[in-house]
């Protein structure tokens, strides 16, 4: 059952990834514009580089926006720990949860002597992805 | 020094196109932000809390897959179940009347009780297969799928009527605490896994405290849902309290304090309840806090017949919490809280030492959801 994820694709639509890739082209075309006028010292080199700017920087905001609509939901499983002691001689054994697993459920002897091995802890550890806030403590 | 003679024509555009072109741009931009400025901002918001309605929908969808799955695995039904699960979603359960407000405790538990028979009921007839302790786990499961498919009806609800009326104040609403929202309904999600799987989660830290201190002692069951053990402790007579696990249950801990209070005809010293509690943002998961009062959460039932029978004898109550936030308290134990058991263990006789003299009576109530934690 660990890392088992379940996935969803949320639509996007085709007509606005077509305006958008539209508008990157005649964007780039008009910053070319922007620097062939510049090369002949036409005052006008800036207002075409203005418009291919603005052009570019729009049409990428739509692009991350879509890639970021396209992503796939997924509900992850974390994995969780489960902890087999020996209450006699204190051998331990951890593996993943299995179903039917619960704390302080007994599972029989010992392969090492002859105590009751029982389930002792069952967790799941999470990797911090960033610190907490320490500013306020 | 500026010509006033001059000065319109200082916000007229030069003489090239281009000029013109910007200048017709800038002020119909200009008119429509003026005009138009709030159903834009509306438009960006509609579409915003879209984003997480679908989210929802992905999380109610899988969350419906899940019950049915884990029913089809567990309770072998002869019958699909998925119709039944689809009932059990709507399932509705209408809070008694509250004008007068005497008695409502009473009215509260008897609807809540009527609720909890007929989910087993169905439970047990969309899984005939299903042992007692799996009965509860699926009837935690379906409650938390339940939980998921109101809250994406009510976004949706406001979603739609805010399209409807264009109304800025429904959609602002809504998209304010969209946030909190989210937060919530992926902690259901996540309860959902673990209710299906009987993982021990966040919640059941009280439980599982008390768990370690009857471990090994005679345990009989009283009132319901719940056991308890007489457990000799630093000297006492510890009455171990706790819901019956490893199914997914919460018993009724005010009902089971009360009995064994009247058992003892009032000569309880002190009692301890241990409890999850809600942290605050900035406060260190799983940190264990002491205090007074009734360490129980729920719908104040049983919290309320916990306070009639300690005030009936005069009983000290004391509080150990554990900290945590609602996604840890309803998803699958972090170590951090289990290990934190430990030392809310050390607490709890250090209370009955400073708090009791040796021979005396106390209860150790250990709250929350005992699924995945024995006795």
């Amino acid at each position: 059952m660990n890392g088992e994820t379940e996935k969803a694709v949320r639509r996007v639509s085709s007509i606005v990834l077509i305006v958008t890739i539209v508008a990157l082209v005649l964007s780039s075309t008009a910053l070319y514009e922007a620097y062939e006028l510049f090369l002949s010292n036409d005052p006008t080199a800036g207002y075409y580089l203005l418009i291919g700017f603005i052009g570019m920087a729009l049409s990428a905001y739509m692009l991350i926006q879509t890639k970021r609509r396209m992503q796939r939901f997924t509900l992850k499983t974390q994995p969780i720990t489960t902890t087999i002691v020996c209450s006699k001689c204190g051998f331990k054994n951890v593996r993943n949860f299995e179903r039917g697993d619960y704390i302080l459920k007994e599972l029989g002897s010992c392969t090492k002597c002859e105590g009751t091995m029982m389930i002792s802890a069952i967790y799941r550890e999470v990797k911090e992805k960033r610190k907490e806030e320490k500013i306020f403590t | 020094m500026i010509q006033l003679e001059t000065l319109p024509a200082q916000f007229l555009p030069g003489q090239d196109s281009l000029s013109w072109v910007f200048q017709i741009i800038f002020m119909l931009l200009f008119v429509v932000m003026m005009f138009y400025g709030q159903r834009i901002q509306m438009y960006i918001m509609i579409r915003e809390i879209e984003g997480s309605l679908l989210r929802l929908k992905f999380i109610r969808d899988e969350g419906r897959k899940i019950a049915i799955k884990t029913i089809k695995e567990i309770g072998k039904p002869e019958v699909d179940p998925t119709e039944r699960v689809n009932q059990f979603l709507e399932h509705i359960t209408i809070q008694p009347q509250s004008m007068d407000p005497a008695g409502i405790v009473w009215k509260l538990e008897h609807i809540l009780d009527v609720r909890e028979t007929r989910f087993k009921d169905e439970v047990k007839l969309m899984a005939p297969a299903a042992d007692e302790t799996n009965v509860n786990n699926l009837e935690n499961t379906l409650e938390a799928a339940a939980a998921l498919n109101i809250i994406y009806k009510v976004i949706r609800h406001f979603y739609i009527l805010g399209k409807k009326t264009l109304s800025l104040y429904i959609i602002m609403q809504i998209q304010m605490i969209l946030p909190l929202i989210m937060r919530e309904a992926e902690a259901y999600a996540s309860a959902l896994k673990a209710f299906s799987y009987g993982q021990p989660i966040g919640d059941g830290a009280g439980a599982l405290v008390a768990a370690k201190l009857m471990h090994g002692h005679r345990k009989k069951k009283i009132e319901k849902d719940c056991v308890v053990a007489k457990v000799p402790l630093e000297g006492r007579t510890a009455y171990v309290i706790k819901a019956e696990g490893p199914g997914g249950n919460v018993g009724k801990p005010g009902e089971a304090i009360k009995r064994v209070i009247e058992e003892n005809d009032g000569k309880i010293s002190t009692i301890i309840m241990i409890d999850a509690a809600l942290k605050l943002e900035g406060e260190k998961l799983a940190d264990v806090a002491e205090g007074v009062g009734a360490a129980i959460g729920g719908p104040g039932t049983e919290q309320y017949k916990i306070e009639e029978s300690i005030l009936k004898y005069k009983i000290p109550i004391n509080a150990v919490i554990i900290k945590e936030d609602i996604g840890d308290a309803v998803s699958p134990m972090r170590k951090e809280i289990f290990d934190a058991t430990e030392v809310a263990v050390e607490r709890v006789k250090r209370v009955i030492k400073e708090r009791t003299k040796e021979g005396d009576t106390v209860i150790i109530a250990g709250i929350g959801n005992s699924i995945g934690v024995g006795q």
